[in-house]
C-alpha cells in the first residue's frame, strides 16, 4: 500500500517537473494571442511561448481595427510589447498558418498550440446584387483606412455620390460612419493611412445612413461610441420619432440591460435635440430603424455599379427569453446611394486539419479545448490544441473580453497539464522555436522577429513626425519587409 | 427612470483628493474589484495611524486573492491603478488610465462613503456599461 502511494507521488511530481520546458505556439498576435501568452508565461514558469502572425506587424485588430481617432484604445500595445520582450517569448511575423507552416507541423514542433487568429472574413447578407461594384464589407473598409496590407487596393469610390449606406448599427458601423463624416483636418493628425486620408479629403459623401433591421432598443453599438458620433461638430442628426416608440417587450429588454437602456436614452435625446432640418451644406447622419435589405439596386447608367438598396420594413417578434427578431412586413422602399458598407459581423476562416463549425463560424470547443468534430461529443478533444478570442467565441466583445477568454483557455490548458492529459506529448522534448525557424528557413520564409518590428515601428513614427501624425503606417508587404531588414 | 446607484467607479479615475473636501472624515473604506487578482484595498483612518500629513499620503492596504496584505503609502491625488503599478502590484489597466476601457474599476462597499462622491460622469458610466462583474451595489 505504502509503495503504491509512493509510486503515485513520484509519477505526479515527475510529470509536473518534467525536464522538458513546455513549448507553446500561439497563432495570432492580437489581444487574444497576447493575453494568452502573458497568462501562460506567468502560470508556467519554465514555458517558452512563440507567437506567429501572417502579417509582418503584430497586434491584430488593435493596429488594423481600432479607429485612427481612438489612440487611447491602442495603449494596450505597451503591455503587449512588454510580453513580446520577455526572454521566454518570441514573436515571428510574416509566418502564415497554412502556407508557411501547417497545423500538423506546428503540433509536431510544440507541446501545445493555441489558435487565436480571429475572424478575417464576413457574414454575407445573401441577397441579389451583393457583388455589385460599390458594395463593400466594413471590415475591408476599416482595413483600408487603417493601412492593412490586404486593404490598400480596395480603392472605394467616394467621389461618385453624396450618400453612403451602412448596413448594421454596431460599433464598427459607427466607426465607419464617423470616419466618413469627420472633418478631415481632424483625421489628418491621426495614424490613418495616407491613401485613405487623400480619398476622404476628395470625398463627396455628405449623407450617411445607418440601417438596422430592428429598433433603437436593439441597436448593437455601445454608449461611448454613440455619444462620440452624435457629438461630431456641425453634424445634422436625424432619427424618426416614431421609431422611438417602445413596446412592453422593449421595456423588458431595457430593464435587463443597462447598455441597451442607455443607448435608447441617448438616441431619444438626439432625436429631439437638434434642428428639424439640416442647414445648407451641412453633413447628415441618419439612423434608419426597422428596415432590412431585400436586394441591392443596379445603376442604369453605370452597369455593374450599385445605385441603392431596396429595403423591407420590419416588425419585431419575440422568440422567447426576452429576445426579439425582425420579421418582414411586405412593405418596401428604396434608399439611393453610391456606396454600401456591410457591417453585419465578421466571420472566421477555417484551415486544413482543423475542425470547424460552419454555421457558427467558430472552431468547436469547450472552454477553449478544441473538439475533434462538430458532433457535440464533449469528450472527444484534439490533444494539445486550444483556441482563444474570436475564433473561439465568435466575433463579439471588446479588447478586454479577450482577457477573460484567455484566462479560461489557459485554465483549461493548466488543468490538462496537471491531470496528465497531455502527458503523451509533454513526456517528450519538442523542437519548438529552433525547429520552426529551421523549417521556415528551408522554405525561404522571411521571418520578422520582434526586433525587426521595432525597426518598422521606429520608421513609422519617424515618418509620422514629418506630418504631425503619431505614425505614418507602411501599407505594403514589400515596404514592411524592406524596413524590417533581412534577418 | 430608476434611481439605482451603481457603487462602481473607475479606479483609474478615483481621486483621493476628494476626501480632503469631506470635513467629517479623512478615512475611506473601499475595495477594488479585480477578477483575476482578487485584490481588495482598505485605507485605515488617517487620523489614527499611518497618514503622513507632511508628505500628503494615506496608508492603503491591497489584499490579494490569496489573502496576502500589501500595505503601501499613496500620495493624495494618485489613482488606485497608478498606486498599484508604482508598487509592483498587478492590476489590469489596458488603456493605462485614460478612461478608454473597462479592465479596472472600483466597488465602494460603504454606501455612506459612496454617497459622498460626485455622481459618475457620462464617460465613466459608458465604460462601466462594459465592465465585467458590474453589480447594482
Amino acid at each position: 500500500m505504502a509503495i503504491f502511494r509512493a509510486r503515485r507521488v513520484l509519477w505526479r511530481s515527475f510529470s509536473t517537473i518534467s525536464s522538458h520546458p513546455l513549448r507553446v505556439c500561439i497563432v495570432g498576435s492580437g489581444p487574444a494571442g497576447f493575453y494568452t501568452a502573458e497568462k501562460i508565461l506567468k502560470t508556467h514558469q519554465g514555458s517558452q511561448v512563440d507567437i506567429i502572425d501572417r502579417l509582418p506587424t503584430p497586434y491584430g485588430l488593435v493596429r488594423s481595427g481600432v479607429a485612427p481617432d481612438h489612440p487611447e484604445t491602442k495603449n494596450v500595445i505597451n503591455q503587449f510589447s512588454r510580453v513580446a520582450q520577455n526572454g521566454r517569448c518570441s514573436f515571428f511575423g510574416n509566418v502564415a498558418l497554412g502556407s508557411s507552416i501547417s497545423l500538423v507541423e506546428l503540433q509536431e514542433l510544440y507541446h501545445v498550440v493555441v489558435l487565436a487568429y480571429g475572424a478575417e472574413s464576413d457574414r454575407v447578407v445573401g441577397i441579389p446584387g451583393e457583388d455589385l461594384k460599390g458594395v463593400h464589407s466594413a471590415r475591408e473598409f476599416v482595413w483600408w483606412y487603417n493601412g492593412h496590407p490586404d486593404g490598400r487596393n480596395l480603392d472605394p469610390d467616394l467621389k461618385n455620390t453624396d450618400t453612403a449606406v451602412i448596413l448594421g448599427q454596431g460599433n464598427v458601423a459607427l466607426d465607419v460612419a464617423r470616419i466618413l463624416l469627420r472633418p478631415t483636418s481632424e483625421l489628418a493628425i491621426t495614424d490613418i493611412a495616407s491613401h485613405a486620408l487623400t480619398a476622404l479629403e476628395q470625398s463627396s459623401i455628405r449623407k450617411v445612413y445607418l440601417v438596422g433591421r430592428r429598433g433603437p432598443v436593439q441597436a448593437a453599438c455601445t454608449a461611448k461610441e454613440l455619444r462620440e458620433v452624435l457629438g461630431i461638430k456641425d453634424l445634422y442628426i436625424h432619427i424618426k420619432e416614431t421609431d422611438l416608440k417602445i413596446t412592453p417587450a422593449d421595456e423588458e429588454e431595457m430593464k435587463n440591460s443597462r447598455i441597451h437602456r442607455r443607448i435608447y436614452e441617448l438616441l431619444s435625446k438626439a432625436a429631439t435635440a437638434g434642428p428639424s432640418q439640416p442647414s445648407s451644406g451641412q453633413r447628415e447622419l441618419h439612423f434608419v430603424f426597422f428596415r432590412q435589405p431585400d436586394r441591392f439596386l443596379e445603376s442604369y447608367d453605370k452597369k455593374g455599379y450599385v445605385s441603392g438598396v431596396h429595403l423591407e420594413k420590419t416588425g419585431l417578434k419575440g422568440i422567447g427569453s426576452g429576445k426579439q427578431i425582425a420579421i418582414g412586413t411586405g412593405q418596401f422602399e428604396n434608399l439611393s446611394c453610391g456606396i454600401v458598407l456591410k457591417s453585419i459581423g465578421y466571420k472566421s476562416v477555417p484551415v486544413d486539419d482543423l475542425p470547424f463549425d460552419n454555421q457558427k463560424g467558430v472552431v468547436p470547443n469547450v472552454k477553449g479545448r478544441v473538439l475533434s468534430d462538430n458532433s457535440g461529443d464533449p469528450t472527444s478533444f484534439e490533444n494539445g490544441l486550444y483556441v482563444c478570442g474570436w475564433l473561439k467565441r465568435g466575433p463579439t466583445g471588446i479588447i478586454a473580453t479577450n482577457l477573460y477568454c484567455a484566462e479560461e483557455t489557459v485554465a483549461s490548458l493548466s488543468e490538462d497539464l496537471e491531470l496528465g492529459v497531455l502527458a503523451s506529448t509533454t513526456r517528450l522534448p519538442k523542437l519548438g522555436r529552433d525547429g520552426l525557424l529551421q523549417i521556415l528557413d528551408n522554405r525561404n520564409v522571411r521571418v520578422v522577429p520582434f526586433s525587426a518590428w521595432e525597426r518598422i515601428d521606429k520608421e513609422e513614427k519617424r515618418l509620422g513626425s514629418l506630418r504631425n501624425k503619431p505614425r505614418e503606417k507602411l501599407t505594403s508587404r514589400e515596404e514592411l519587409l524592406k524596413v524590417a531588414g533581412s534577418e | 427612470m430608476s434611481r439605482s446607484r451603481y457603487t462602481q467607479r473607475h479606479c483609474c479615475q478615483y481621486q483621493w483628493s476628494t476626501l480632503e473636501l469631506l470635513p467629517e472624515t479623512r478615512a475611506f473604506q473601499g475595495s477594488i474589484f479585480q477578477k483575476h487578482h482578487g485584490f481588495s484595498t482598505s485605507a485605515s483612518d488617517g487620523a489614527s495611524a499611518g497618514a503622513d500629513e507632511e508628505k500628503g499620503t494615506i496608508p492603503v492596504t491591497f489584499v490579494s486573492k490569496d489573502g496576502e496584505e500589501i500595505p503601501i503609502q499613496v500620495p493624495i491625488g494618485m489613482s488606485m491603478l497608478e498606486a498599484a503599478h508604482e508598487n509592483d502590484i498587478e492590476l489590469e489597466g489596458a488603456c493605462e488610465g485614460l478612461l478608454a476601457c473597462s479592465t479596472c474599476h472600483v466597488i465602494v462597499m460603504d454606501m455612506e462613503y459612496y454617497n459622498k462622491l460626485e455622481d459618475p460622469a457620462d464617460e465613466e458610466n459608458d465604460m462601466l456599461d462594459l465592465a465585467f462583474g458590474l453589480t447594482e451595489t
